[in-house]
């Protein structure tokens, strides 16, 4: 299922997009991350109809935007899901996220491709390590991400002491950067 | 980019600001931090990946023909604007989330003098969950001896200062929970300019301090 060149032909799309305005590579990634970031927004508290609105404008983000990827630092799937987390703020929270400073770049590089690819490899053995998480603790990552659920909140709707939430959450996080270094 | 910076945000706060359930104040004091400390800022972006890799492992939910359509006409019909948002001149003081909330530099923050030499500026928030202010502390002088009712995040842009946890310089930000009491004095050899965030009124001990209070509007 999973497969290290498949980050990369999100890359690919992305750079399609953003070079030749590529319709086909547009509905391509649409086809693929809208029902995702759909069930992310509707977990995250939003209707089905608000869910697709907010997932037109994320995805027409994408398009626009392209230009901003950069494959060196996050996989296409991280770029979405940072557009769609912040348009969730947006429209539920209601405010602007502050984003920090942008880093001061040099003078633009061409990308260098071995670190694009590695970046793109290890994406793939998060998401890889995220699926062989036991059940409980890969719910609580995913409640902290969709759910809209603090630890303490988390801690009353399992009826788990908070410290225990705590310690599995860091314990899910160590042995996902120890998958990560071994992989 | 990073000095030496000491003390750094809780693994809590790097989580909920990537998951993005935080309050408008508090995000904005974790990316101000992060402005100036590489540290968190990859922390941040690991949990970011964490995100990416928890969307791409999520059921995959039906969207309508509508939908794509309505998109495809986003893109095309170019009634795509980026929002406008004015960019202003570096200032060695505050990273550029706060020049965004002051609206400019050091020289436009609207301080309004709240005693001792003290003076704070509450910076706009929409949601109200949490209220942001940057300090001014002169050289030397103490914060009255206080506790807290919920969080508190003080993050040094200028100065420094020292309590029972510590010394706190520029890029620091010190987490204060409910049971920390504590008396922050400015550092002796320089004024200090902080960001603070609180979720909850802070509770002042004594008699002058608890005048001074309504003044600080916490
Ligand atoms: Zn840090
Ligand atoms: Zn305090």
């Amino acid at each position: 299922l999973q497969n290290p060149e498949i980050a990369a032909n999100w890359v690919n799309c992305l750079i399609r997009i953003r070079d030749h305005r590529d319709e086909s590579a547009f509905i391509e990634v649409f086809q693929h991350f809208a029902p995702r970031v759909k069930s992310f927004l509707m977990k995250s508290g939003a209707d089905a109809a608000l869910a697709e609105e907010c997932v037109q404008e994320v995805m027409a983000t994408v398009w626009h935007k392209a230009r901003l990827f950069d494959p060196e630092r996050a996989s296409v799937s991280t770029w979405i899901f940072t557009i769609a987390r912040n348009k969730k703020i947006d429209v539920l929270r209601k405010h602007k996220r502050p984003e920090p400073e942008d880093l001061p770049w040099g003078p633009e590089a061409e990308p260098d491709q071995a670190e694009v690819l590695g970046l793109q490899q290890e994406s793939e053995h998060l998401s890889v390590a995220i699926a062989a998480l036991p059940d409980t603790q890969r719910e609580l990552i995913e409640k902290a991400y969709y759910g809209d659920l603090s630890h303490s909140e988390i801690a009353a709707q399992t009826g788990l002491p908070l410290g225990t939430i705590k310690s599995r959450i860091r314990l899910a996080l160590e042995r996902l950067r120890r998958s990560m270094e071994t992989s | 980019m990073t000095q030496d910076i000491n003390h750094h945000l809780t693994d809590d706060l790097i989580m909920a600001y990537s998951a993005g359930i935080l309050p408008e104040a508090v995000n904005l004091i974790v990316a101000t931090h992060i402005s100036l400390c590489d540290e968190c800022r990859a922390a941040v972006e690991s949990h970011d990946a964490l995100g990416g890799a928890v969307i791409e492992n999520t059921e995959a939910v039906e969207v309508s023909e509508a939908c794509l359509s309505g998109a495809l006409d986003l893109i095309r019909n170019g009634a795509w604007s980026a929002p406008e948002t004015p960019v202003y001149k570096d200032d060695p003081v505050l990273p550029a989330p706060l020049r965004d909330y002051v609206g400019g530099s050091l020289d436009d923050v609207n301080w309004r003098p709240v005693g001792m030499g003290v003076k704070q500026a509450i910076l706009p928030t929409e949601d109200g969950e949490a209220t942001a202010r940057l300090l001014f502390i002169p050289a030397g002088t103490a914060i009255p001896d206080h506790g807290h009712k919920g969080m508190e995040l003080t993050l040094v842009l200028k100065g420094a200062f020292s309590d029972d946890d510590g010394y706190f310089a520029r890029g620091d930000i010190e987490v204060a929970h409910e049971d920390v009491h504590h008396t922050p004095v400015a550092d002796i050899s320089e004024d200090c300019i902080c960001l603070a965030v609180t979720d909850a009124p802070l509770q002042f001990k004594g008699l002058i301090p608890r005048l001074a209070q309504p003044f600080l509007k916490i």
